[in-house]
């Protein structure tokens, strides 16, 4: 935990590559969620009805609940998504930046 | 005539749920419904099924808790459990934790009342999860120990910047306590027949056990428990309704439609969210907000490492999820089974003990007095599990950011650290216990929505521009947590929750009933303006410690670990 391991990982590209890639699949995962949600929030604001149409003639179940329901199984999914690559890959890297700098 | 209806069956019905604090969030009709928090809880008689379940519960976790205290020494035991907490166990315990009886009983109740709108706050809800995993956990991970202001401070001045983390912790932990006491009080005297004040105390004198004698470790059990009896129950629960209709979807909604008064209408959006700015402004307080709740950040640091913190979140964001879709069943079944059965109605034709209670009815339509008995101990339970975590969070603001950091300056042995913690777990017992008592006949609707608006707008920023902006110093952080507090309190009481409503004004000052979308915004300008602008040598210096915050931030390297046992 010395001052020298610090400037070792910063001088180490490995770890800059390593933080600018998990940065942005991050970013990229959020702005994804957000962009769902508001999504839904917006049509339901304006245009509620599009969420009311039968998703089969004569059906009472609308389009609206699986997209609802749709929208809750991406947010687990992306948490998945996430996970699976950060604690794989991601710390992997992680562990040889470490083990360079000691 | 449906809506004007509808709007007096929303008048005479809420008790249990508005004060459980759900309603601050759900629709004009709820919040408006100021009036009928004063309205009486009439009391049930003795639910013996239910006081015995509810008596093995509390034997159980006070087994549970001396457990505990027996393996909880050092400071890091108290606060973090040692650390030792795996990432499926967090997961549960964040469920346990995010799952309060308002998500259970307000949210089923919602979608007996009207349908898909209840789907809309359940999304709302979940949608914070995926966000706290991509950029808040692992880096509170790898910088915090025991609470998150160790992460805002962490290269920043201790003074300001703990006692602004203090004071945004415990603003957003008493208020939601007190929702959740008025809450509990109310709905165990619906469900068990007992006195109001005496659940409020109970309540209080339970959560205050688990908290000085467990600390954290039997605090995650509990919530641990009620999260797995609450999901047991729950599935149990939508699978009897699924059964009921020959497990086909179409057949349940098809006969919810039939049976509901608004008929077709109960499967579309249906107005509890209206204008853009209100949408987008309770959007982002339920996203930030749960994003800086103090209880919910704590949780963090009882995993071993980042690795472990962000399975956690992928376990709590697929319970949770799960959970709210069982709601959304569990409210649809109550339509269909409970809405069509005289013996849940008064003589008016309205559900006995209001809407809240659909998924209690149902409870004992799918399985008789003794799964009755099971449910109402578990609403119980979700309650000491929310409050318990409500309170280690308020008194480790206390003890380890108040008193260690900004009293002491670092320079306390930990053993007395923990008994300032334990002092100030018994004070905010007794206080949340009078808070819980005086409010019973109070309109407190507003108190988790102003909860979450100050958890975003002063907790929240303060936390990502310290991990995310170089720039950040403790005058901006300082100034810019301030005026997101103060203007998130402002903007609720003058909004039309407590100016018109409580205070029996007009017309709002504020036409908002969330605040989120300006406070937030004005917390995020005002700290990036006062950090810019501040040239002093600790401002600097403040930008160069970054560079080792980074670093570890990312990588781990001199993280916490977890403690040897």
């Amino acid at each position: 935990m010395s001052a020298e391991a610090y400037d070792r990982i910063d001088d180490n590209p490995k770890f800059h590559a390593l933080v600018t890639s998990r940065r942005r699949f991050a970013w990229i995962l959020s702005i994804a969620m957000l962009g769902i949600y508001y999504a839904f929030i917006m049509v339901i604001a304006f245009v509620p009805e599009v969420l009311a149409v039968p998703i089969a003639a004569g059906s009472v179940v609308t389009i609206g609940l699986p997209i609802g329901v749709a929208i809750i199984v991406t947010a687990i999914a992306l948490t998945g998504v996430y996970v699976y690559r950060a604690n794989g890959e991601f710390d992997r890297k992680t562990a040889e930046i470490l083990k360079e700098a000691a | 005539m449906i809506a004007m209806a509808r709007s007096s069956t929303l008048k005479t019905v809420l008790p249990g749920a508005l004060a459980l604090g759900l309603t601050a969030f759900v629709s004009p009709g709820l919040a408006q419904a100021a009036d009928a928090i004063a309205g009486e809880a009439q009391s049930a008689p003795l639910n013996w099924s239910a006081i015995v379940m509810f008596l093995a519960f509390v034997g159980g976790t006070m087994g549970i808790t001396y457990w505990a205290s027996q393996r909880t020494r050092s400071a890091k035991d108290f606060y973090t459990a040692g650390g030792g907490i795996t990432g499926f166990q967090n997961g549960l315990a964040i469920a346990g934790d995010y799952m309060s009886a308002a998500s259970f009983l307000g949210i089923s109740g919602l979608v007996y009342l009207s349908g898909f709108d209840g789907l809309i706050y359940s999304i709302g809800f979940l949608v914070g999860w995926p966000i706290i995993l991509f950029l808040v956990a692992e880096q509170l991970r790898n910088l915090g120990k025991y609470t998150f202001a160790d992460v805002a401070s962490y290269r920043l001045r201790q003074t300001p910047i703990r006692s602004l983390a203090a004071t945004g912790s415990l603003a957003t932990v008493t208020l939601y306590l007190i929702a959740q006491m008025v809450g509990s009080g109310k709905l165990i005297q619906l469900l068990f027949g007992l006195d109001y004040t005496a659940a409020v105390i109970l309540v209080g004198v339970l959560m205050v056990m688990y908290v000085t004698f467990g600390g954290m470790l039997a605090t995650t059990w509990v919530q641990i428990i009620k999260a797995v009896l609450l999901l047991s129950g729950a599935t149990f629960m939508a699978v009897m309704v699924l059964a009921a209709t020959g497990f086909s979807f179409e057949t349940l909604f098809e006969t919810a439609v039939d049976v509901h008064a608004n008929s077709e209408a109960i499967m579309a959006p249906g107005g509890l969210v209206s204008d853009p700015i209100s949408a987008i402004s309770l959007g982002i307080a339920l996203m930030f907000g749960t994003a800086g709740l103090p209880h919910i950040l704590m949780r963090f640091f009882t995993v071993a490492d980042a690795r472990e913190a962000r399975k956690s979140v992928f376990y709590a964001t697929g319970f949770i999820g799960y959970f709210y879709i069982l709601t959304f069943i569990i409210g649809f079944g109550a339509i269909v089974l409970v809405s069509t059965n005289p013996e849940f109605r008064d003589a008016a034709g309205a559900l006995i003990g209001g809407s809240n209670m659909a998924a209690v009815h149902l409870a004992q339509a799918v399985g008789g007095d003794i799964f009755l008995g099971f449910i109402s101990a578990v609403a119980f339970a979700t309650i000491l599990a929310v409050v318990a975590g409500l309170t280690l969070a308020g008194a480790s603001a206390v003890s380890h950011d108040l008193y260690a950091s900004v009293i002491k300056r670092g320079q306390v042995d930990e053993a007395q650290e923990v008994r300032v913690s334990k002092i100030a777990t018994v004070t905010l017992g007794v206080v949340a216990i009078g808070l819980g008592i005086l409010f019973e006949q109070q309109n407190i609707a507003f108190m988790v929505g102003l909860a979450f608006a100050i958890a975003a707008s002063a907790n929240f920023p303060v936390l990502f521009l310290s991990m995310f902006w170089k720039k950040l110093t403790t005058r901006g952080a300082f100034i810019g947590g301030g005026m997101g507090l103060a203007s998130a309190v402002l903007l609720v009481i003058l909004g039309p929750i407590v100016w018109v409503d409580i205070l029996g004004f007009e017309t709002a000052v504020f036409p908002y009933k969330y605040p989120a979308l300006f406070s937030v915004t004005l917390a995020f300008a005002a700290t990036w303006f006062f950090s810019v602008t501040d040239k002093s040598a600790t401002a600097q210096a403040e930008e160069k410690a970054y560079r080792a915050q980074f670093i570890r931030s990312q990588t781990g390297l001199g993280a916490e670990g977890a403690a040897e046992h």
